[in-house]
Parts: structure tokens; C-alpha cells; sequence
């Protein structure tokens, strides 16, 4: 299981490094719509946070329910930063104050980091979960210092512009965002390699052996603790920047630790560049699924549901087991296979969709009459038709995607067992 | 009585705004900023269903600007940043008035969001109408011009309360029990205030609270508040919180007067009419069986959507927005806001409301209601249980004003 | 004299509920190892079919047959998602429950919508059981303690005086030897984890009417039984019987008590004249702390005994 990406040439690692910048530099320009702006800023700080979350969990083995706290401690130092600087008129400008966040956030990682992190497991994630509903339960009931229900609010155009820059305009807290993501992932990524980051992937595969060669298990969780604590409370600062807003109850929230959690384990746990995948699922899936679709909570529970069942390398382990198959050149025989499981999941999910998308009708909506648009078709829930045929839908397609899903795992073994041929081949060769 | 005065009203109104059509026939979008999916799902979507129903009573018949409203639903699942995202989907597509009202962690940031929003992007200007969040604050310290509240807040609803309470003469011994958050907070402060105003002889023999939705059980508090010789409860919570505060009391047998703010939200009446006959009286700006026109809006509603009617601020702001949008000839949300500050209009209750323009905070009249069974007067059953809020009595609005500390930047000045 | 009596009658009444709770739980931790965070929605399920079947043929025959139908579904459940992932480890293990229960809490929502059922007390159970000083105390609750002492009694014959019993005592600690002895380890796993979710479903057919059922009851009652667990020590019975009466205890007694931390220094004669945030530090008191005092029991015992008050194993 390898959290770092394999050490290739220096021109392949170039060539990545810079279309991650020219990316994050194009890509307002491409999508220029307010909202398209507003998910693109929110997608550049869950990068730090999803990618801080792995540091604990994918990294080191800690799974941890209560992340929340360090970026919810990050935006709330965030805001006292600026309304402090706006007062006093300091003039420190707005980019100094995610390192204000980082700040904060490692200081708090400090004392809670060296009481969690004496054991891993399921002790760590149940002190995890035990701070977090403690640390929002104290700060529900201080609404003086933590703003209460009405949250602490900021205007972050304080002070003087910076060369000409007031971060009035949502492009502009983009690329302050894009900048800091961009910075952020490099160190990270870094940290992967330096001795620390190695050895607390030695400690979460086996602590024991760690132990036996001298090092202290429980300072290398600590310290890597307060690191992504650190990276945490930037990430927490920036989106109180881009919100302008702190809410207590939201942001040191259980359930914003739940979503941590379950998006970057569906973007992918074991390799560096999963919790990115998962920061934009995160986005896209509250802010466009939510529109589409009421019952898009239970969609996101069967998806993850399953991804834990059959894909636990999330999103990323997948892409990378396709990388490796069109890297031993067996990806072409397969292609037909997919585009089946393609036209055979999308037939069960029309069903699928069709009878859950009723159902919520009737549950939720039955004021509005009897008809639910569902992709333009309107279905009348009131009638059989529609319930038939969306059930047939449904079953016609699994049983299909049951027969293409046989073929294709066939397929997938026969190729797995000729590079594994392939390897030892070369190894003997050697 | 009070409603063919309304009536008279309507008509008089519509006669009035004869010739001033120059918005008519026009459609304006509003935009319903609230949860509808998640753990407040169900109240979110009753509120959504109650704008729509009443928009569409108001297209077919009286509205004065003759204009068409048209509620568009944006599901915010109760996160005040997922509703500023929206508030700046609802600027980009147009839409010049967004409302919400379920909860003031909501309210606020949107508010001052919607000031910002308005100075950066001129000629994009936004009203926002809150109809249901009481913190004073967004009243006070944090008003906004562009902010305008339908509902009473807290400060009014327990001056309210205590008035009512100043001719009660068997209540000597109050026993407070809140959230611990900025709501029960404030509902503690300002009873205390004004108990000591109305009634400075009643002991406040309690003054508790309950960490937010983690109480399960609430029998030790209800051990307490018997400890205590108390012989009334007044309490702002919401939810499971009241629920089995009720709950306990009954089963413990202590039945004494409970005052509360969110009876009838809900789900609540549902669990409240599995105890026994309780003595819960509600503090709001409305009852549970009106006759005439207001009766014909919840018959309606019930009829229409399985459901009960009880957020009549709606029907205020959708009045006074259309009476606004009349007198300014237009529906620039720019003119309508100097429009509807300092606007008159009778509301819901027949009386004569006034959207106070220091502060946006609308001057109404509020209910003292009862929780009892249903009977020949009182024949509205809530949520199919057999049990109404019958009206107790009616404070004016002038009863219910308070003072306001508010400073608010207008535009142009 | 009367409060303390009337204290304590609550919060062994509220500890017994905990524990009917979280003996399942501790079961299938103490089995499986793996920490079910669906069970607080197994709870849920039990008092929404009891709601459902009680309305058909009345509350009796709901208190055996739902959470028998609960105890299936925890038993499919386990055959079909869980016995999958338990190759990949812990870690998946509690991820495939942590999914579990937003999948149990969409669907309770769909069928039952998302208001309070009004689940109510069958006619036995309602009204007072005696007075005491003054306080009456219920029928119902006095019924769900009598059925988590009934649980523990059970549980405890079942596991020392059952053939089943002593192979999920040796499962517990030596599978490979059971399983090497001819015995069906896997099928036993899945005895063990409907019988767990069973449990909860019981604790909820109880509870629900005593109580309210509405979706959100899984998420008001889910983290106090891990803390329940976790403070009674991860695999003992006993220790979670234990835990849970101390907890149900401590938390009733801490309501009464209304001293906060700025009137302890002023008895110590520091007078503190603060404003703002740290006059509210100051002035939180200790009952408006008490619900969240059982987390600050758990960090506390996770830190100086992570085996828990009675535990025998960690992790």
C-alpha cells in the first residue's frame, strides 16, 4: 500500500507538478460562471483538508472522527485574525492569515494530538469522536466567544489593498486559494518522502516491528498529527475567508468529520493523489447532486456502501489498477468489456433511480401533485405503468450487468495472471 | 368580526391601487433559501409548501401590485455556507427577493451576505425576507436595510408573554428551562426582563440548560424543577427537547403550567398527544382555528397537502410585499425596499401591522393559545391528533413592541 | 433525603436503558472486534417496526416479533456487506456500518417520513407505578428496567450454560481452534451479530414508546453507547453493565448540581471579575455540563486505562 507515487523520472514528476499549476491557473477561465467560481474555490481548500485528513488516516493508520476541530479551530482563528486586524488596523494582509489558521490549528494538535495518539485503532477513533462532540458541545454553550448561533462574520477586503488586490471579487480569493492549494499539495507531497512521513507509514503497517528498532511509535504519530493539524487550520481558514462567515455548530460539526471522512476514503486511501479525487467528489456531490435530486444522501450511502464492499482503494485505487493494466498493454482487450458494464449499469441505474425517485415523490412531495419529473420524462406515481416498468428496467439491467460483470471479471484474472507472468519472467531475467 | 374587517380592507386596498399598475401582469421569482433535505427536512418543506399555497391563493385573488409570485425552492440542508453558495446562484439567475426563516445560524451570515452582495454588484440588488428567525440581533446590533423580519423576535415575544402574565395571579414561582445556545439564552434574558417590568413579585425559582438535542432523558431535570417549589415552566425549546421535557413532567406526575415558544412546529403535537391532557400554552403570533379567511387558507392547505398550516408570517410577508411593490409602481427591489420600510398593512390577525422602519422588524400582534382537546369552537385537529391550540388571548401590537438599538447604514446616505 | 432518592431511581433507570443499549454492542465488539456504528440504527429500526407491527396486532406480539425481524436483518446484513470486508481490515469493517446507517436512516425516512410516529404505550404500560414522595414514577420506565435486567440475565445463562454459549466464549478468543474443531465459526460470527442487532432492536421496541421515535433518535443516542462501551471496557459485559449505571447515575446527580467553576474559586476566596467569554467559562455550570460528561469520561479512560473499567482487551 503505497502512499507515495512511484519515484519516476524527473520529467514525469515535472510534467505532473505543472499541469496541477496550469490547471488551477486555467481553469476559472475555462468555467467562469459565479457558481462554477464558488465550486472551484471550495474544491482548492478541501484539497488541503482532504489531503491533511490522509495524513491521519491513509498515511498513518489513524482514523479519526474528529477532524472537524482543527479546521473548525482554523476558521474561528481565522475570523478573530481579521476582525482583530480590522480593528486595531494592523496591517498584515488577508494572505498572512491561513498561516494564522495552520497556526492554530497544529497548537490545538498539540496537547489533543498527544492524548489521542498513544494507540491506534479504534481506541484513536473513539477519542477522535469523543473531543470532536466535546469541543462543539463547550462552544455551542460560549456563544460569547464562539459568535453563537449568528456565527462571527468578516469583511475580508480590510486594510489596504495588496498591490492592487482587495479579494472583493471571487476571483480573487480563487487564486489566493489556488495559490495556497497549490503550495500546500507540494509540501504534503513532500512530507511523504522526508523520514518522518515514511516512518509513520511503518508505523501504521506494523507498530511492533517500528518499536523494536527503536523508535518511539507515539512521537511519530504526534508529530505527524500536529502536521496535519497545521495543514488542517489553513485549510479551515480559507474557507472561513471564502465564506466570510464561522458558524460553531457547522464548522466543528460530527457531521462536516463524517463527510471528511467519507469523501476521501471514496476518493482513495492509499494513494497521495485520492483525497484530491475526493475533495471534488465532496463539492459536487453537495452542491450539484443536492439540486438534482432529494434523495441524493441515499444514493451517497449505497455508493459508499458498495466503494468499501468491492473498491476500499476508493476512486483512486481504481484508476491506478486501469493505469496499470494499459501499462502492460491489456487494457485494449477490455475496453468492449467496460463500455458493457457501461450500457448494462446505466439501464438497472434508469430503473433504479426511477423507482427511488417515485418513491421520494409520494414520500415528500405528494402536494404537488401526483407526476414527478424524472431526466424530463414525467411519471405519474399515481399509475402502475411506471412503476412496472421502471421495476422491469431495474431488473433487466442487474440481470444483464450480472452476465457482462462475469465475462469481465474472467477477463480481468486472465489478464491479472499474464503480468504476473510477465513480472516474474523479467525478475528471473535479472 | 376581524375578518370582514380584513375583507373590507382588501377591497378597499384594491380599489386603491386602481391605477397603478405598472408592474402588473409581471412574474417575481423568490427564492426559498432553506433545508429541505436533511434533519429539519419536514418543517423546511411544510415552510416551502405554505409560500407556495399562499403565492398561488395571492396570484388567483387579492394582490394589489397584480403581480405573479413564483417560489423557487433552493435546499440549503440548514448550512448557512451551502445558503450563501445559493444566495449567489439566486443573484446569478436574476432573482431579486430570497427568503428564510429556519434558523438565525442561517439568518444572520445571510443577511450581512446580502448587504455585501448588494453593494458589490449594483443594479443585482437582493431583498431578503426572514419569516421565521428570531434572534434579535438581526434586529439590533446586526440589522440591515435590506433585511426585513416578518416574525416576532424574542424580545417581543416574551414581552409579550410576561404581559400576558401580569393579570395570571396564580403564577408566583417560574422555573426558566433552555438550550444552551444563543436561543435560550436569549429567551431567558429577555423573560427575565420582562417579568420584572410586568411583574417584579414573581420569583424566578430556576434558571436552566440543557446541552442542545443531547438530552435523553429528562427526568432529573424534571426532579429539579419540582425541588424547586416551581408552579410554572416557561422554556424556548424546540424539537426532541420539549418533547420529552413534556414528556418527563407527565410521567412524573408534576403538572404545572408549561409556556412555550415552538408547540406547534412540526411533529411536536404529535408526541405531545400521547401524554395526557398537559397544560401547555404556546407564545406566537398565531393560533390554530381561525374562521374566515385565514380558516379557508389552513382548510386548504390541510386539504391540498396533508399537512398543517402554521406559518402564517408568510401570508404577512406575501401581503406586504405586494402591497409594497403597489405603492412603489414597480418591483426594483430598490424602490420596494423604501417602499416597505415604514409600510402599514393589515395582517393575518386583522390587525394593523407596520413593518417599523428604524429597524425592519415588522410591529404585529401575537397569541397567547391553549393545548387542549378539540371542540365545537375550537374543531381544528393538528397533525390528525384530536388536539388544537385554542386562542387564550390576543395582545395588540403595541404590547408586544420593543425598543430597538439598531443603526442601520441606508444606501445613498 | 427525597431528591437524592428520587436521583438515583432516575439515573439507575436511565443507566439500565444504556445498557440495554449497548450490551449488543459490546457482544459483537467483543466477538468481531468490530465497532458497529449501525447499531444505534438497528435501535431505530426496532421502534419503528414495533410502531409498525403494534399498529397490525397490537404492542405484545411487537416486542417478540420486531426485534426478531431486526436480528434477521443484522444477520443478512452480516452475510452480505460485512463478511466481505472483513479480509481488508478494522478499519473497512467500521467504514461498511458508518455506511450502514446513513443507508438505515434514508430509508426509515422514506417509508415513515421524516416526523414523530406516534408510537405510543400499549394501555398496561401507561400511568404511574407508585408515588414517592410525591413523584410518580412510570409504568413504562419501570418496564424497561425490568426487561434490561431480564436482558442481562439471559445474556449472561445463554453464554455460561449453553453449548452455544461456551463455542462463542472460545470463538471469542481462539477462532482458528474452534474453526479447526469442526465448528462453523462464520456462521457463528453471524449468530452473534444478529443476535446483537436483535438486542438493540429490543432496547428500541422499549424505548421508542417511553421515549419519542423519530429519525433523528439514532443520532441522539448513537456516541453515548461507543462511550459506554468504550468506559466499560471493550469486550466485558460486566463492564458495560457497570459503566452504564455509573454513567446514568453521574449524569442525573451532576443536574442538581448548580456550582460553577467561578463559584468554586469564589469559595476559595478568588474573587474573578471577568466579562464576556471567560465570564461564561466561568459561569458554566456543572449540570449544564452533564450530558457531555460521559465523553469526558471516555477521553479520560481511553488516556490513563485503555482497557476500559473491566476489559480485557484493547483496541
Amino acid at each position: 500500500m503505497n502512499a507515495v507515487a512511484k519515484p519516476s523520472m524527473p520529467t514525469a514528476r515535472l510534467v505532473t507538478w505543472g499541469g496541477f499549476a496550469a490547471l488551477l491557473v486555467v481553469a476559472p477561465l475555462l468555467l467562469s460562471s459565479s457558481l462554477a467560481l464558488n465550486i472551484l474555490s471550495q474544491i482548492g481548500y478541501l484539497i488541503i483538508i482532504c489531503l491533511s485528513y490522509n495524513m491521519k488516516l491513509g498515511q498513518g493508520g489513524m482514523l479519526s472522527f474528529g477532524h472537524a476541530v482543527y479546521t473548525g479551530l482554523g476558521s474561528f482563528a481565522a475570523v478573530i485574525a481579521i476582525n482583530y486586524f480590522s480593528n486595531h488596523n494592523i496591517g498584515l494582509p488577508l494572505v498572512v492569515v491561513p498561516l494564522v489558521g495552520g497556526l492554530v490549528g497544529a497548537l490545538v494538535a498539540v496537547p489533543l494530538g498527544y492524548v489521542s495518539t498513544k494507540k491506534a485503532g479504534t481506541t484513536f477513533a473513539m477519542i477522535s469522536l469523543g473531543i470532536g462532540e466535546l469541543v462543539v458541545a463547550i462552544a455551542m454553550m460560549l456563544p460569547d466567544v464562539f459568535g453563537g448561533d449568528g456565527g462571527i462574520s468578516i469583511n475580508r477586503t480590510y486594510g489596504q489593498p495588496l498591490l492592487g488586490v482587495t479579494f472583493g471579487p471571487q476571483i480573487q480569493v480563487y487564486y489566493l486559494i489556488a495559490v495556497y492549494c497549490f503550495v500546500c499539495t507540494a509540501l504534503m507531497f513532500a512530507f511523504t518522502g522526508t523520514p518522518l512521513g515514511r516512518m509513520l507509514n511503518a508505523v501504521r503497517d506494523n507498530p511492533e516491528r517500528v518499536a523494536f528498532i527503536g523508535f518511539n511509535t507515539q512521537l511519530v504519530r504526534w508529530y505527524s498529527f500536529i502536521i496535519s493539524g497545521f495543514f488542517a487550520g489553513i485549510g479551515g481558514a480559507l474557507a472561513a475567508i471564502n465564506f466570510e462567515i464561522f458558524n460553531a455548530a457547522d464548522a466543528l460539526s460530527g457531521l462536516k468529520s463524517g463527510a471528511y471522512l467519507l469523501f476521501t476514503f471514496l476518493g482513495g486511501v492509499t494513494f497521495f493523489f485520492g483525497p484530491i479525487i475526493g475533495a471534488i467528489l465532496m463539492v459536487l456531490a453537495s452542491v450539484l447532486l443536492s439540486e438534482l435530486t432529494s434523495a441524493w444522501l441515499l444514493y451517497l450511502g449505497f455508493v459508499f456502501l458498495i466503494m468499501v464492499m468491492y473498491a476500499p482503494g476508493g476512486v483512486a485505487s481504481l484508476i491506478m489498477v486501469n493505469v496499470r493494466m494499459a501499462h502492460f498493454g491489456k487494457l485494449r482487450r477490455l475496453w468492449g468489456l467496460y463500455g458493457g458494464l457501461l450500457v448494462t449499469g446505466v439501464v438497472m441505474m434508469l430503473g433504479v433511480a426511477a423507482l427511488i425517485e417515485m418513491i421520494y415523490h409520494r414520500q415528500l412531495n405528494a402536494g404537488a401533485g401526483p407526476v414527478v419529473q424524472y431526466l424530463g420524462v414525467p411519471l405519474d406515481t399515481g399509475a402502475v405503468t411506471p412503476w412496472l416498468g421502471a421495476a422491469a428496467l431495474a431488473v433487466v439491467g442487474w440481470a444483464l450487468m450480472e452476465g457482462v460483470r462475469r465475462r469481465f471479471a474472467r477477463a480481468w484474472s486472465t489478464a491479472q495472471e499474464e503480468i504476473e507472468s510477465e513480472i516474474q519472467a523479467r525478475g528471473a531475467l535479472q | 368580526m376581524r375578518t370582514t374587517f380584513k375583507l373590507v380592507a382588501a377591497c378597499a386596498s384594491l380599489a386603491l391601487a386602481g391605477g397603478a399598475f405598472a408592474q402588473k401582469g409581471e412574474t417575481v421569482k423568490i427564492a426559498m433559501i432553506e433545508g429541505l433535505s436533511g434533519p429539519m427536512g419536514n418543517v423546511g418543506t411544510n415552510q416551502f409548501k405554505s409560500w407556495q399555497y399562499v403565492a398561488s391563493q395571492l396570484n388567483a385573488t387579492e394582490n394589489p401590485a397584480g403581480v405573479k409570485f413564483e417560489i423557487v425552492p433552493m435546499d440549503s440542508k440548514s448550512s448557512p455556507q451551502e445558503a450563501l453558495n445559493l444566495l449567489k446562484s439566486a443573484v446569478d439567475q436574476g432573482i431579486h427577493y430570497v427568503t428564510q426563516g429556519n434558523g438565525s445560524n442561517v439568518a444572520i451570515p445571510l443577511a450581512e451576505a446580502v448587504g455585501k452582495s448588494n453593494e458589490r454588484n449594483p443594479g443585482k440588488e437582493v431583498i431578503y425576507i426572514n419569516y421565521a428567525a428570531v434572534d434579535p440581533a438581526s434586529t439590533n446590533e446586526k440589522c440591515n436595510y435590506w433585511h426585513f423580519r416578518f416574525d416576532a423576535d424574542t424580545t417581543m415575544k416574551m414581552a409579550a408573554l410576561t404581559s400576558f402574565m401580569k393579570d395570571q395571579k396564580d403564577i408566583h414561582n417560574v422555573y426558566l428551562l433552555n438550550q444552551n445556545y444563543s436561543h435560550g439564552h436569549q429567551v431567558s434574558k429577555y423573560f427575565k426582563e420582562g417579568i420584572q417590568r410586568n411583574r417584579p413579585d414573581v420569583k424566578i425559582v430556576g434558571d436552566d440548560f440543557v446541552a442542545l438535542g443531547q438530552v435523553k432523558d429528562f427526568a432529573p431535570y424534571v426532579a429539579k424543577i419540582k425541588a424547586a417549589g416551581a408552579d410554572t415552566l416557561v422554556t424556548g425549546n424546540w424539537g426532541q427537547d420539549f418533547t420529552l421535557l413534556v414528556k418527563a413532567m407527565n410521567d412524573a406526575g408534576l403538572h404545572i403550567p408549561i409556556y412555550a415558544y415552538y408547540a406547534g412546529v412540526s411533529g411536536t403535537p404529535t408526541a405531545l398527544a400521547q401524554g395526557k391532557d398537559q397544560e401547555v400554552y404556546q407564545i406566537a403570533y398565531n393560533h390554530s382555528n381561525y374562521t374566515g379567511r385565514m380558516g379557508e387558507l389552513m382548510k386548504g392547505f390541510k386539504a391540498k397537502n396533508n399537512d398543517d398550516f402554521y406559518t402564517f408570517s408568510v401570508y404577512n410577508a406575501l401581503t406586504a410585499l405586494s402591497d409594497a411593490m403597489a405603492k412603489a409602481k414597480s418591483t426594483d427591489p430598490v424602490k420596494v425596499a423604501a417602499a416597505l420600510e415604514g409600510l402599514r398593512f393589515k395582517g393575518f390577525n386583522g390587525e394593523d401591522a407596520q413593518m417599523r422602519s428604524t429597524d425592519h422588524q415588522l410591529q404585529l400582534g401575537m397569541w397567547i393559545s391553549k393545548w387542549q382537546k378539540v371542540d365545537a369552537k375550537n374543531s381544528y385537529s393538528l397533525e390528525n391528533t384530536g388536539y388544537t391550540f385554542a386562542p387564550v388571548k390576543y395582545l395588540e401590537p403595541f404590547v408586544a413592541s420593543t425598543p430597538t438599538t439598531c443603526q442601520m447604514k441606508r444606501p445613498g446616505k | 433525603m427525597e431528591f437524592f432518592t428520587i436521583s438515583l431511581l432516575n439515573g439507575l433507570s436511565y443507566g439500565l436503558l444504556l445498557f440495554m443499549l449497548s450490551s449488543g454492542l459490546t457482544l459483537i465488539f467483543s466477538m468481531m472486534g468490530v465497532l458497529n456504528f449501525a447499531h444505534a440504527s438497528f435501535y431505530m429500526l426496532g421502534a419503528y417496526l414495533a410502531y409498525l407491527i403494534s399498529g397490525v396486532v397490537g404492542y405484545w406480539p411487537a416486542l417478540i416479533v420486531a426485534p426478531i425481524a431486526v436480528g434477521l436483518l443484522g444477520a443478512l446484513f452480516e452475510q452480505v456487506c460485512l463478511r466481505r470486508v472483513h479480509k481488508f481490515g478494522h478499519v473497512p469493517e467500521l467504514l461498511v456500518t458508518f455506511g450502514l446507517s446513513y443507508l438505515v436512516l434514508e430509508v426509515v425516512q422514506l417509508i415513515w417520513g421524516r416526523a414523530v410516529v406516534p408510537y405510543g404505550l400499549p394501555e398496561q404500560l401507561q400511568g404511574p407505578l407508585f408515588s414517592i414522595y410525591g413523584t410518580q414514577f412510570p409504568k413504562s420506565r419501570a418496564f424497561i428496567m425490568l426487561v434490561a435486567v431480564l436482558m442481562l440475565l439471559s445474556i449472561w445463562l445463554v453464554l455460561t450454560r449453553t453449548r452455544i454459549g461456551y463455542i462463542i466464549q472460545a470463538a471469542l478468543t481462539h477462532p482458528d481452534t474452534v474453526e479447526a474443531l469442526g465448528h462453523n465459526v462464520p456462521r457463528v460470527f453471524m449468530l452473534v451479530f444478529g443476535g446483537g442487532a436483535a438486542l438493540a432492536g429490543l432496547a428500541g421496541v422499549v424505548a421508542g414508546n417511553t421515549y419519542v421515535t423519530e429519525p433523528a433518535m439514532a443520532y441522539a443516542v448513537g456516541p453515548i453507547i461507543f462511550v459506554v462501551v468504550v468506559v466499560g471496557g471493550m469486550g466485558s459485559l460486566a463492564g458495560a453493565f457497570l459503566a452504564s449505571l455509573l454513567i446514568g447515575v453521574i449524569q442525573t446527580f451532576a443536574v442538581a448540581i448548580d456550582r460553577s467553576l467561578g463559584d468554586l474559586l469564589a469559595g476559595m476566596g478568588m474573587q474573578v471579575t471577568a466579562s464576556g467569554g471567560l465570564e461564561q467559562v466561568l459561569r458554566l455550570t456543572v449540570a449544564q455540563v452533564a450530558p457531555i460528561l460521559p465523553y469526558l469520561f471516555m477521553v479520560l479512560i481511553l488516556i490513563f486505562r485503555p482497557k476500559g473499567l473491566l476489559g480485557t482487551r484493547e483496541t
